[in-house]
């Protein structure tokens, strides 16, 4: 339940944030860096959270987004998708889109 | 080691599905094709969570990743009319 509050507070906090292992500059994953390059191309200003520092938020955001891996992307407080989604959504604009709206 | 062929019939078990095809060599990264007439009406998070879900374990324990490309059957007939 902790866990869960504070995942929540992440998200209400961060108007773009992306949970993923490692950082923007060093991503210990490929799909973490693909997330990156695609929120960094989209021109937006966004937060991340490493999940590799804290297991706790590793396992509890999968549980709370019922999505099984990271990296997960959150959009003023709601769970976009993970980097399939998120790429496929740059790519046709969607992305943009949704991060420029009020 | 996990095999293509493993993650195929396991989603097709779980899963209605038209076409499925997934690749991969290493044994942890594959990439995943699905067509499903159930993704109809379905947001993108919600035909990727039927899939995890079809996979059960295996998306907790074998796979690492799975990149995937979910598609609906209607959307499917169209692309092979082209």
């Amino acid at each position: 339940m902790t866990e869960n509050l504070k995942i929540k507070q992440l998200i209400d906090d961060n108007q773009v944030l992306l949970f993923m292992k490692g950082n923007p500059k060093f991503p210990q994953c490929g799909f973490s860096s693909l997330a990156c390059q695609v929120l960094d191309a989209c021109g937006t200003k966004y937060e991340t959270f490493d999940v590799l520092q804290d297991p706790d938020v590793r396992e509890g955001i999968k549980l709370f987004s019922n999505w099984p891996t990271i990296p997960q992307l959150y959009i003023k407080g709601e769970f976009v998708g993970g980097s399939d989604i998120i790429k496929e959504m740059y790519e046709s604009g969607e992305l943009a889109k949704l991060i420029s709206q009020d | 080691m996990l095999l293509p062929s493993q993650i195929e019939d396991v989603i097709a078990a779980n899963l209605d599905c038209d076409f499925i095809e997934v690749k991969g060599d290493d044994g942890t990264h594959f990439e995943a094709t699905i067509v499903s007439p159930f993704f109809e009406d379905k947001s993108m998070i919600e035909q990727h969570q039927m899939v995890y879900q079809a996979l059960g374990d295996m998306m907790k324990q074998e796979i690492h990743a799975l990149s995937m490309k979910t598609i609906t059957s209607e959307q499917w007939k169209k692309f092979n009319k082209l």
